[in-house]
């Protein structure tokens, strides 16, 4: 075997002889280093001997065992000798002694639990102060380009409307029209049971209006948009171009923030009166070949129990889910540090958040409309 | 002395766009060899071409004994042993601390203990100068001097033959640059290393380079020590060369 390393042990009358020959490789080594510590381990005499004139090449890896047994004996106080050291060699061992760290820590370390509680609440305060710093920022500047609209970047909104807000068509209306099918499939074999088949149509027409279809859109978008948000701000923050725009004297919230936001504000709710007709499209469909109730039927039922003010409600909803969507997804931009890794860990966190802070809206909503009387 | 790197002939093609014409070149053991050459002239796509992450068209290179153009995956995984590569923007991993980036190959490839991981941990961690307490920080908090001698000691944690560097002295100030430059020399006698490396540096060509090759117009135009290069008559390497003048 030309690539092998081989470890002979001798005990002599005064002394424990280990010599090594062959070529170091790192997978016969694991085996030597291992055989070496039983043999130290187990020492009986004073005086060990290295010898090397059997070796063909040394590597580090070699050298650093050999220096780590030679300190380990050392310290047990056990002569060591070298034998039959090359120059190589004997450079090698000098390098290993020289630049050993035997015993270092390199595992940072712990701190007790209340600690870590006490830190981790701190972080969770300042994140949220700064996303009051964010909004805040973001809400002034808003309302300063809207003082003077024509320092709005059209061109950036536009580009996002068309983005975030007209590709996303087409999943929004397949997925309303899916749930408008399955809730009312769902609805209809209940209601079937008691012969109120027209209410479908009271059921539908609330339901989708007022809930599904806003909650729905939203929860694409924050998936879509608010993702992308997240990332394409993240990127741009690891290459500086965020950077770069600043020594420009180009304020990225007026570049990237406001035009993100605006689009979305501004697209909502047309997303979701797409999603209002996709749904109840669905719901029309299942009424006419499950429970027999014709288009014409399910119109007029529609338009004299449905009142519009349920539409209108679900419509209002779209511009306050769209902030927060697009201000969680940038401000999650924003918060990506020098590292590649953040960029995942804040994309999939703008969409866990921007998620929960549409229901939680739409909860708050809910209650407020309720309690006004609509 | 052996070659260790080969370069026979080879011709590289990117749809229409024909980046190398025919290159030949040889890297002899214990040498430290460099790729110059103008920006995009296609050295950097050598180098990759070298460590199997590109390939190329025709011809044949040949590294420590294997053939790369009909390498067999198994020979392939062995070759990955034998090498540590430097790359430009360092490619540390960002989920890991620099100990754990260093004990990667070591965890993955052999049966050391934990404690004599860490003993050759801290080994290359010293030779390439970075303190022990270094080791527990993530790439994300230390400088990019630092982040560069780190990626250095992962490429040298399982005792390669051949290093490769890929512009190992870009973005390093002079002061850092020149470090680098007297470390790769110390490491090379050390540890026997061939070092291969594509470079911008005059400096460090001057100084650390025993051989190189220029490519310019898809092909070299010089093969040689820093003399030997000198007296070929090329515009690259006038431009390149008498800028300091």
């Amino acid at each position: 075997m030309p690539n092998s390393l081989h470890l002979l042990v001798r005990h002599e009358s005064e002394a424990t002889i280990v010599r090594f020959e062959g070529v170091p490789n790192l997978q016969k080594l694991c085996i030597v280093q291992k055989r070496l510590q039983r043999t130290f381990s187990s020492l009986d005499k004073k005086n060990v001997v290295w010898e090397f004139d059997g070796l063909e090449r040394m590597d580090s890896a070699l050298a650093v065992v050999v220096a780590k047994h030679t300190f380990l004996a050392k310290q047990k106080g056990i002569e060591v000798q070298k034998q039959g050291m090359n120059r190589e060699v004997e450079k090698m061992l000098h390098m290993a002694e020289t630049h050993s760290h035997f015993g270092a820590n390199h595992v940072s370390t712990k701190q007790g639990i209340l600690a870590d509680i006490g830190e981790n609440s701190l972080e969770r305060l300042e994140k949220l102060l700064a996303f009051f710093a964010f909004f805040g920022q973001t809400t002034l500047i808003f309302f300063q380009m809207l003082y003077n609209i024509r320092s709005l970047r059209w061109k950036e909104t536009v580009f996002e409307v068309y983005e975030s807000g007209i590709k996303v068509l087409p999943i929004v209306i397949l997925t309303m029209f899916l749930v408008g099918v399955v809730v009312a499939y769902q609805s209809s074999s209940q209601l079937k049971l008691y012969g109120a088949n027209i209410f479908i149509v009271d059921m539908l027409g609330i339901s989708i209006l007022r809930e599904l279809a806003p909650m729905l859109a939203a929860i694409i978008v924050a998936g879509r948009s608010g993702s992308a948000y997240a990332a394409q701000i993240g990127v741009m923050k690891i290459t500086e171009e965020l950077d770069a725009m600043r020594t420009m004297g180009f304020n990225p919230y007026a570049f990237l923030v406001v035009p993100r936001m605006l689009a979305l504000m501004l697209m909502m709710p047309i997303l979701i009166f797409f999603a209002d007709m996709a749904g109840l499209l669905g719901g029309i469909l299942i009424a006419k070949v499950d429970l027999g109730l014709t288009p014409h039927i399910f119109m007029e039922r529609f338009t004299a129990v449905v009142n519009v003010k349920h539409f209108w409600i679900g419509l209002f909803k779209g511009p306050f889910f769209a902030m927060l969507i697009a201000s969680i997804g940038i401000y999650r931009g924003l918060q990506v540090k020098n590292d590649t890794q953040s960029i995942g860990f804040n994309t999939t966190k703008s969409v866990v958040e921007a998620i929960f802070a549409v229901i939680i809206c739409d909860a708050f909503f809910s209650i407020v409309f309720t309690n006004l009387g609509y | 002395m052996q070659s260790i790197l080969k370069v026979q002939e080879v011709e590289t093609r990117f749809g229409e766009n024909l980046v190398h014409d025919g290159i030949n070149l040889h890297v002899k053991e214990g040498e430290i060899y460099g790729f110059l050459g103008p920006s995009g002239c296609g050295k950097s796509t050598l180098m990759r071409e070298v460590i199997m992450l590109e390939h190329f068209s025709k011809g044949s290179i040949e590294l420590l004994g294997h053939k790369l153009e009909n390498i067999k995956a198994k020979q392939a995984q062995e070759l990955r042993l034998q090498w540590g590569v430097l790359f430009q923007s360092n490619a540390l991993f960002t989920s890991l601390t620099v100990f754990e980036n260093i004990a990667l190959s070591l965890h993955e490839y052999t049966k050391f203990s934990k404690e004599m991981i860490r003993d050759i941990v801290s080994f290359k961690l010293d030779i390439v100068g970075l303190k022990q307490s270094d080791g527990a920080l993530f790439p994300s908090q230390i400088s990019g001097g630092m982040k560069k001698k780190a990626a250095l000691a992962r490429a040298l944690v399982m005792d390669p033959k051949v290093l490769f560097l890929d512009e190992p002295t870009s973005g390093l100030d002079p002061i850092s640059a020149r470090e680098f430059d007297a470390l790769i020399m110390n490491l090379r006698d050390l540890l026997n290393l061939s070092v291969v490396m594509v470079t911008h540096d005059l400096t460090s060509i001057t100084t650390t380079l025993d051989r190189m090759a220029v490519i310019d117009n898809k092909k070299i135009v010089a093969e040689g020590s820093l003399e030997e290069v000198l007296k070929i008559q090329s515009p690259f390497i006038e431009r390149f060369f008498k800028m300091e003048g």
